[in-house]
């Protein structure tokens, strides 16, 4: 019992919810279907938090890259390239780990039972490669490149990919609107079908958009290895006993590749630590 | 130990990079283009447009 109570994830679920209540503290919004429209709608968020979702007080800074690359006047987003610069370099993915709503709701997702939940499989590293394309070709070439006669391009990850957009903005603005439910096409059933399959796919494996599709993930994992908060291992400490990659939903071995690109800073390696190796 | 100090170093440095950046795209103007997406409902995003 000791033992459940000392390695439980629940600490960091309150702080993963409590920030996604902060940040998405517009209630107004959900009672009306309408979005806020104030002055803190220019910062950007950590995590990928639509920002039109009712609730959402501050940008998504996905969204707002794209907003900017694609924009007629700009051709590289230095606002929110230095925003995802500031805090992976800060923090690195404690904020995909600790302040992502989505990043929560995939790890509420994989509490629910499911006969065998999956931990890695064949081909498993090479997909984590998926989100560096996904980044390069949807979130900064397409929007750069394919632009309308005005050379504004879309948002390509957002419209096409994004099902956070869709669960956090489309759905709840859909229910609320009746010219909205008027408006649905081949689009909206598509980017339901990716959401639906990422809910599957998120009871089965531990977070797979962020493994997986994330951009978000893609650039504050760069930073993992330099951040200023990230992990130190003491190996005169450590008793090689495997505890801590064990214990790694993000399949990471911690005593070899601390902070490694895909470590999301859940702290579950350091709980298990035996001898307090991992600091 | 000495390379766990420069990674350190490394990532104040990328941070202080990174509010350069931030300060840069402030002064022209980005964050308006921000502003102007944010506080219309992004057709896109939701599965509209």
């Amino acid at each position: 019992m000791a033992k459940n109570k000392k390695t439980s994830e629940w600490n960091r679920h309150k702080v993963q919810a409590l920030w996604a209540l902060l940040t998405n503290s517009y209630l107004a919004g959900f009672v009306q279907g309408k979005i806020y429209k104030g002055p803190l709608k220019k910062l950007c968020v950590p995590g990928l938090n639509c920002y039109s979702c009712p609730g959402a007080l501050g940008a998504c800074p996905i969204g707002a890259m794209q907003a900017v690359i694609g924009s007629w006047n700009f051709k590289f987003a230095f606002y929110a390239a230095g925003f995802l610069m500031f805090i992976g370099a800060l923090v690195g993915r404690f904020a995909c780990g600790w302040l992502c709503p989505f990043g929560l709701i995939q790890d509420l997702l994989h509490k629910i039972p499911f006969p065998k939940k999956i931990g890695t499989f064949k081909g498993d590293r090479l997909l984590r490669k998926l989100k560096y394309v996904i980044l390069i070709v949807f979130v900064i070439l397409l929007p750069l490149c394919l632009v309308d006669i005005m050379g504004q391009g879309a948002p390509y990850f957002c419209k096409l990919i994004c099902p956070a957009g869709t669960l956090e903005g489309g759905i709840p603005l859909v229910l609320l609107n009746n010219s909205m439910r008027s408006a649905l096409g081949w689009l909206y059933v598509w980017k339901n079908v990716l959401l639906m399959i990422t809910i599957i796919l998120s009871i089965i494996i531990y977070r797979p958009f962020c493994k997986y599709i994330c951009p978000l993930g893609a650039v504050y994992s760069v930073f993992n290895p330099i951040s200023v908060f990230r992990y130190r291992v003491d190996k005169e400490k450590c008793v090689s006993c495997g505890a801590c990659s064990r214990a790694c939903k993000m399949q990471i071995d911690p005593v070899n590749e601390a902070n490694h690109p895909e470590c999301i800073h859940c702290g579950q390696c350091k709980k298990v630590c035996g001898v307090q190796a991992i600091r | 130990m000495k390379r766990l100090k420069y990674a350190g170093w490394r990532g104040l440095g990328a941070a202080a990079a990174g509010l350069l950046m931030m300060g840069y795209g402030i002064y022209r103007n980005e964050v308006d283009v921000v502003m102007a997406k944010a506080v219309s409902i992004c057709l896109e995003c939701i599965g509209i447009g």
